[in-house]
């Protein structure tokens, strides 16, 4: 296994949708300080915002953690909450179980999960329900997609 | 096209980036979809949203588009406004709808940043 270069992990408050999206920022500005390339930034941010969002909007407490090695970097958001009961339902794109306050938003059109599959290299995503939810995702520094 | 110019058609009011209205952009992403704009847009676009909290900005930020532009009137909080002016992004708002904004900004020859 790689090296780990760097590793940061941000705690991410459910129902705190003022500060939604800011530990996504935080990571931005790490990666692009780090000089990665602007398109494997853009992957990562999008994986970590849309998980942040998720945390915000389902579940209780959560954390982002940010790592990067040598070959990739990883992403992994884990919360506390109510789980997912169907996976397979989850990631399909417009399904959605987004409150209406959630769609006042902006959010909630059933896109996220796919969102984060679509720009991550590999994703993996493990729930129990009433326990909470954690997802995996690397994008490849070598990965240009 | 200027942002002046965009600024002009559409008889926006400039709520951040008075200084800034000399950048050039080509390109526009309009959606009410907070994800849709995520997925999809261009960085360097213009983005058009009617949805105003602060996620806008938050995401504006995050996909590198150039400028938001709030339709139907509408107006962010001071909180949305502090962010955007934290990160240099021009705000403006008009007062005119999602559809006759797109097409009066189609007619002068932007394109899709979507």
């Amino acid at each position: 296994m790689a090296q780990e270069l760097l590793r940061k992990t941000y705690r991410v408050h459910g129902g705190d949708f003022d500060k939604a999206g800011e530990k996504a920022a935080e990571i931005k500005q790490v990666l692009r300080d780090l000089g990665l390339d602007p398109s494997l930034v853009h992957r990562s941010v999008i994986v970590a915002f849309e998980a942040e969002m998720n945390v915000v909007m389902y579940a209780f407490e959560g954390t982002v953690t940010l790592a990067l090695t040598e070959e990739e970097i990883k992403l992994e958001i884990a919360d506390e909450g109510p789980g997912i009961e169907d996976i397979e339902l989850a990631l399909t794109e417009g399904f959605s179980t987004a409150t209406d306050e959630m769609r006042e938003m902006g959010f909630g059109f059933g896109m996220g999960l796919p969102n984060i599959r679509k720009n991550a290299d590999e994703f993996r995503l493990v729930s129990e329900v009433g326990v909470g939810t954690t997802v995996f995702a690397t994008v490849r520094l070598d990965s240009n997609a | 096209m200027r942002l002046s110019a965009i600024r002009d058609i559409l008889q926006c009011e400039v709520l951040v980036g008075e200084d800034s209205l000399s950048m050039e952009v080509e390109t526009v992403v309009a959606s009410d979809g907070m994800s849709e704009i995520l997925a999809f847009a261009h960085p360097g676009a213009l983005m058009i949203t009617g949805l105003t909290h602060i996620q806008s900005i938050r995401i504006a930020d995050i996909v590198n588009v150039r400028a938001v532009i709030y339709v139907r009137g509408k107006r962010p909080d001071q909180k949305a406004i502090d962010l955007a002016r934290q990160h240099n992004l021009p705000v403006l708002t008009t007062r005119l709808g999602m559809f006759d904004t797109c097409g009066i900004l189609h007619a002068a020859g932007l394109k899709a940043g979507i």
